[in-house]
């Protein structure tokens, strides 16, 4: 953990260009510079009471994630300024998201820019399949963290450089609970399901589905051999997220992908 | 578990904003719809302060009650979580509170 402001700095960055050999790592401590300041903000008033035990009580009257709340803020400002898609790509882990970004940047290398931040524990396994598929990627290894959080995202981006107009692709770590809660500085949210986990994780998960603006239904091919109410489904999402649209597809035979190049697009 | 990362911040906000200055409690507001359970936090708290200027601290946990506001009726209702529907009927309505995870104040010793 970054000693001075508590984000998660022991995460280590892996670059991985296409065509060239396996990228170099950075686990030293990151710079804090202009974008990661750990100025005061001057907004808050530390009001201060004597209390009767004898101690002082300062009201601070803080977000808990504020430090990550204001990353994220950098973060959007950053890519807004670029016109940059940024897609914060969530799941439970097996969904086929990286699945889905390998074909996403076969099918668009000639349409527009693709660029990848892979999150996982261990290993660059998903960087190297998004090298392959032609894209440039940053494997984030969380260690033991169990979700990405805004400045490792700000680190990703400082080292990947996006071109302007194009689309980052986060692909989070597998895990229907943590990422929820993290804002990154995204300009969407999309949730991953696929029909071998079951229907109800939209009623399991409901944090996670709630802040979704698109839920992608995945391995729709396989619908004939398993249970999976795909009405029921889209009834308790509409119940628990009006707003979110959601799409069926299969990253595997390319049914329905259209639907998904089509929503990218609209997004830009 | 998030709640490890939500603590190390909680902790490192308040060394931020106090630093060198011994802290001997801290009163949160942990909404019931904020998504963090107060008693994993509590499991984390003791972890992650010791060796910092928290270490022994006493946490304090407020959890009010979410609460969402009807815009198609204009009531105020409390939701059945997780699923946001006024009595009314209508599901076009906002939390406007209980999601709050917020440092309200701390004790310096």
């Amino acid at each position: 953990m970054c000693g001075t402001c508590g984000c998660s700095s022991d995460a280590v960055l892996t670059v991985l260009v296409p065509g060239e050999a396996p990228g170099h790592s950075h686990d030293e401590q990151h710079s804090h510079d202009e974008q990661h300041s750990h100025d005061e903000p001057t907004e808050h008033d530390h009001r201060q009471h004597v209390s009767a035990g004898g101690g002082r009580t300062v009201m601070l009257q803080q977000k808990v994630l504020a430090k990550n709340d204001d990353l994220a803020s950098a973060n959007r400002h950053w890519l807004a300024e670029r016109g940059i898609l940024a897609i914060n790509l969530m799941s439970s882990p097996g969904s086929g998201k990286t699945t889905l970004l390998e074909r996403t940047a076969r099918d668009l290398a000639d349409v527009v820019p693709i660029t990848v931040i892979e999150g996982d524990q261990e290993t660059a396994l998903d960087a190297e399949r998004i090298q392959a598929a032609g894209s440039r990627v940053v494997q984030i290894n969380t260690g033991a963290g169990c979700h990405l959080d805004a400045d490792m995202v700000a680190r990703s981006l400082a080292e990947l450089n996006p071109p302007a107009g194009s689309i980052v692709v986060i692909e989070n770590v597998g895990n229907l609970v943590c990422p929820a809660l993290f804002d990154l500085g995204e300009t969407a949210r999309v949730v991953l399901a696929s029909v071998t986990e079951g229907a109800d994780k939209p009623r399991k998960y409901p944090h996670m589905f709630r802040l979704a603006d698109l839920v992608v239904l995945n391995k729709t091919d396989l619908l004939p051999y398993v249970e999976f109410d795909v009405q029921r489904y889209a009834a308790d999402l509409r119940q628990l997220a009006p707003k979110a649209a959601l799409m069926q597809l299969s990253a595997t035979t390319g049914d329905g992908l259209r639907h998904w190049y089509e929503w990218l697009r609209a997004q830009i | 578990m998030h709640e490890l990362a939500i603590t190390e911040s909680l902790v490192a906000a308040v060394a931020e904003r106090l630093p060198d200055q011994r802290i001997s409690c801290v009163r949160l507001e942990i909404g019931a719809l904020s998504g963090v359970v107060a008693d994993s936090l509590r499991f984390c708290f003791d972890l992650v302060t010791e060796g910092t200027s928290l270490e022994g601290a006493s946490l304090e946990i407020d959890e009010p009650a979410g609460l969402c506001h009807c815009r198609a009726c204009g009531t105020d209702f409390e939701p059945d979580w997780p699923i946001v529907l006024c009595p009314c009927g209508s599901a076009e309505a906002t939390v406007v509170a209980g999601q709050d995870l917020r440092i309200t104040s701390v004790q310096v010793a």
